[in-house]
């Protein structure tokens, strides 16, 4: 099953303290959405006002067009997959996935051929009688999923649902989330502070700064034309040069007032924006590219940070003619 | 350094086991007086006490009124903890204080403001008004274990119960006392142990129906006789037994 | 109604039995009390009123105000003494007896804690009696010709206590003493302290709280108590709570006897109020 959401200029305050200001944003049915940004932006309370663990201050909260306001957890159509996944550890598997259609009164057997049939879903067949203190950390994750499943929820809320996994095991997990996801058709917001993560599997990443939204769109939108200095450094490393009246300290780039952006692999040997000579300080080789950091001669005070192709090999104080295929301009207003 | 920690811990074994092994030893007295010289053994008294009708008697009225009024307080005390562990009430500091304040007055005292009341009440003094002294006594200790106990852990599997749909009473039943029952039990087996070995308030707050601190307690009015010696004894070892299984069963559950 | 309101109403719905119950059996009957201690006595009969003389009689009237002080010395010295034998008891548990081996020999420490209260008294008689083992050894000994009187004196009430008190403190001590990290004793002798400079500096500091938790509990419950002065210290001199009873019992003074209740809650406050820096009673 599957609904919309849809956040209408929530407000939420702790003390004096605006955890949320006014945050709007609407999801479709069936949308895989993430929230993205650094720790205390607001994620877990914004997901918390989505479960009804908590109640805003103002502002209203519809799924499926329907206001949730003064609805408990139990009753709303939401269910959510906790950052420590909060697995009952008295009870087996089967019980944990089954708790949920336990609480809607159905019966023993119905429960745990469904059980059985998520945690086959998730990839923990023939596990229902293990207790939880017996599975790995991932495996754990795996059934908080199930379980969250289990009732087929409109909306799966995932708080950092991968945050306690080793890199490797994130990475795996992440593509098989994905592929549930589009299985079940549930609509799925996931948090997460990890923007590799978030390109993996968003449908649309909400990138939020303070409180605030900061940018919202397709991964390749918000990487590539982000809509503000906070989304574009959050996604990625990022190279920023000062714009005043077309003029900056590498000389006439773009026109306008602002900042230029550029990301480190759209600078090369080749491109439409002449960057001009620069020195390379340091190189470090990191697989896929070579990073570098270089000065140009035209601006000595400035620092570029370069993804050079791996098969190029440079050594510092090398002089290179560097150009950008790709920039933005952000205006200030 | 070393030899004196052994001969310190040696001692102090020595000091605390002295009075029990006294005790014991004279419970089998073959003789009128549970002082030396021991005159031979003997397992009279203990017949002569197991014969005692009042006295059995006595200890039925304590074996109910521990497990009644320790259960009455651990539920009390489990609710309300899990109340102010989870809900944000205004003034739940003061709360939680008023709910400990009887651990830090005296039995006397709580049994000689029960007595008032029941007195101006026209409530008649029986076994059950001693319990209700005891759930007093006993309710914060049960409160404070449980809230203690109370962790993020536990506050979080209840949160996901709650978000599939659970009920507060099912939260309650399926998830919080499941995982909570190494402590609940903790703190009823302790309660049981305090209400069973209560005098002051089972002394003043019952008339005919006493337990049995009253009733050892009116045996030594009548002096030294290892009849209570016996009594002592018998305590001892169901007590140790009761703490033996616990040990066994309640805290060292493989993990 | 919205979820809080929801939730709140369930709060107090949960909260409700224990409230209720800690309202009606003590906290009114601590203000009956209260009330009480301001009537005074007319032949028998109980007059209702606001009178101070039960007060002013507790602190001026000598046999009154000497079960006070009486009380109080008693439970001072009980206090400090099971203290000064309970810490290192602990310590040498925590730290000499092998790991596998202390929760045994903590077992063993507190085993006597599992007779009854009333017997334990009862069995120090029989060790510290005018016949008691203790006079007989040493008679027999020929170290004394006439028995030692230790029973009935204020010694026996302080001995009965101690061995109580020194298995509560052992106890909470211990269990303050395993919580430490190693690493503070190291990283005290790392920076160059002494056994005994890291003794008073780190680990005696460390231990402080839960040795005064610990202490006032003692203290509360031997001030409080009226058991073991009653059977060992006999009636020669009196502690406040034998005082409290013979005033219900033989002169049905409930007056007088609850005005003696509440100055003793007030030495209790007192108590609380000097150590609550470091009280830790939730974490006992
Ligand atoms: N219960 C609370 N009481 C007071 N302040 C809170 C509470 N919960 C959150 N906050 C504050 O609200 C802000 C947003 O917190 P939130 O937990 O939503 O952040 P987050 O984006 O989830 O961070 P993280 O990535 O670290 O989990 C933070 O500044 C936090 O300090
Ligand atoms: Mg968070």
């Amino acid at each position: 099953m599957t609904a919309s959401l849809s956040i209408q200029s929530v407000t939420q305050r702790y003390g004096t303290a605006l955890a949320l200001d006014a945050v709007s944003l609407d999801i479709a049915a069936g949308e895989f959405v993430v929230l993205l940004g650094p720790s205390g932006c607001g994620k877990t309370t914004l997901l918390n006002l989505i479960g009804g663990f908590a109640e805003p201050v103002s502002g209203r909260i519809l799924i499926g067009g329907k206001d949730m306001a003064g609805v408990a957890p139990a009753q709303r159509p939401t269910t959510t997959v906790f950052q420590d996944y909060a697995l009952f550890p008295h009870m087996t598997l089967a019980d944990n996935v089954g708790f949920g259609l336990r609480m809607r009164g159905v019966a023993r057997p119905e429960r745990r051929a469904k059980a059985e049939e998520m945690l086959a879903l998730v990839g923990l067949p023939g596990k229902a009688l293990r207790r939880p203190h017996e599975l790995s950390g991932g495996q754990r994750q795996r059934v908080a999923l199930a379980r969250a499943l289990a009732v087929a929820p409109d909306v799966l809320l995932l708080d950092e649902p991968l945050g306690a996994l080793d890199l490797k095991l994130r990475r795996a997990m992440q593509d098989e989330l994905k592929e549930i996801q589009r299985r079940v058709g549930t609509t799925f917001v996931h948090v997460t502070h990890d923007q590799e993560e978030a390109m993996a599997v968003a449908d649309r990443i909400v990138v939020m700064n303070a409180g605030k939204i900061a940018d919202v769109g397709p991964p390749r939108e918000v990487y590539l034309s982000p809509k503000s200095l906070f989304s574009a450094a959050f996604m990625g490393e990022i190279n920023q040069i000062a714009v005043r009246d077309g003029q900056s300290a590498l000389g006439a780039l773009v026109p306008g007032t602002g900042t230029l952006l550029i990301r480190p692999e759209a600078i090369g040997l080749n491109g439409a924006l002449p960057l001009g000579l620069c020195r390379v300080e340091d190189v470090a080789f990191f697989g896929t590219h070579v990073r570098a950091h270089v000065t140009p001669l035209k601006a000595p005070g400035t620092r570029l940070t370069v993804h050079l192709a791996q098969t190029l090999s440079v050594e510092p104080g090398a002089v290179l003619d560097l150009a950008a295929t790709d920039h933005l301009m952000l205006e200030e207003e | 350094m070393r030899l004196l920690s052994w001969a310190y811990l040696a001692a102090a074994y020595a000091f605390v086991f002295l009075p029990v092994v006294v005790l014991v030893v004279f419970s089998f007295q073959d003789g009128r007086l549970p002082v030396p010289p021991f005159q031979g053994f003997s397992l009279q008294w203990y017949d002569k006490i197991l014969g005692n009708g009042a006295l059995m008697t006595a200890l039925w009225h304590s074996a109910l009124v521990a497990f009644v009024s320790s259960a009455l307080a651990l539920v009390m005390g489990f609710l309300a903890a899990h109340a102010l562990a989870r809900v944000r009430l205004p003034g739940s500091v003061l709360l939680r204080g008023l709910l400990i304040a009887p651990m830090t007055v005296s039995y006397l005292i709580i049994a000689l403001g029960l007595l008032t009341t029941f007195n101006q009440a026209g409530i008649s003094l029986s076994l059950w008004t001693a319990g209700i002294g005891h759930v007093v006594i006993n309710l914060p200790l049960c409160f404070a274990i449980a809230y203690a106990a109370m962790g993020d852990h536990q506050k979080n599997a209840e949160r996901a119960a709650r978000d599939l749909g659970a009920t507060e009473a099912q939260v309650l039943w399926h998830v919080s006392a499941p995982m909570l029952a190494p402590a609940l039990a903790a703190a009823f087996f302790l309660s049981v142990t305090f209400s069973w070995d209560e005098f002051i308030i089972a002394f003043l707050l019952t008339r005919f129906d006493v337990t049995l601190p009253v009733e050892i307690w009116s045996m030594l009015r009548s002096g030294l006789s290892p009849a209570t010696n016996a009594v002592g004894s018998l305590v001892f070892l169901v007590s140790v037994s009761a703490v033996v299984l616990m040990e066994i069963f309640l805290f060292r559950r493989p993990k | 109604m919205s979820l809080h309101a929801a939730e709140r109403k369930l709060g107090w719905g949960l909260l409700a039995p224990a409230l209720l119950w800690t309202l009606a059996f003590f906290v009114l009957p601590f203000l009956a009390m209260l009330a009480l201690s301001f009537a005074h006595m007319e032949g028998r009969a109980i007059v209702q009123g606001f009178d101070p003389g039960n007060y002013i009689r507790a602190f001026t009237d000598w046999s009154q105000l000497k079960a006070l002080i009486n009380s109080v010395e008693i439970t001072v010295t009980v206090t400090v003494i099971s203290v000064v034998l309970a810490w290192p008891l602990a310590a040498i548990i925590a730290w000499r007896v092998p790991q596998r081996f202390q929760r045994l020999a903590l077992l063993m420490a507190v085993l006597p804690f599992w007779t009854s209260y009333v017997v334990r008294s009862y069995s120090w008689l029989l060790v510290l009696g005018k016949n008691g083992v203790i006079n007989k050894a040493l008679m027999g000994t020929g170290l004394i010709s006439e028995p030692l009187a230790l029973a009935s004196t204020r010694t026996a009430t302080v001995i009965g206590f101690v061995h109580f008190f020194v298995m509560l403190l052992t106890l909470t001590i211990y269990a303050n003493l395993i919580q430490l990290s190693p690493n503070y004793a190291r990283a005290a002798q790392d920076l160059g302290a002494g056994d005994w400079a890291t003794f008073v500096h780190v680990i005696l500091p460390l231990t402080l709280p839960g040795v005064i938790t610990g202490a006032f509990v003692t203290f509360v419950l031997c001030i409080g108590d009226y058991i073991t002065p009653q059977i060992l210290g006999g009636n020669a001199e009196l502690t406040l709570p034998q005082l409290i009873m013979l005033q219900m019992g033989r002169s049905g003074n409930f007056p007088m006897a609850s005005a003696l209740s509440v100055v003793l809650m007030a030495v209790v406050t007192l108590a609380y109020a000097a150590c609550s820096r470091w009280l830790r009673l939730d974490r006992l």
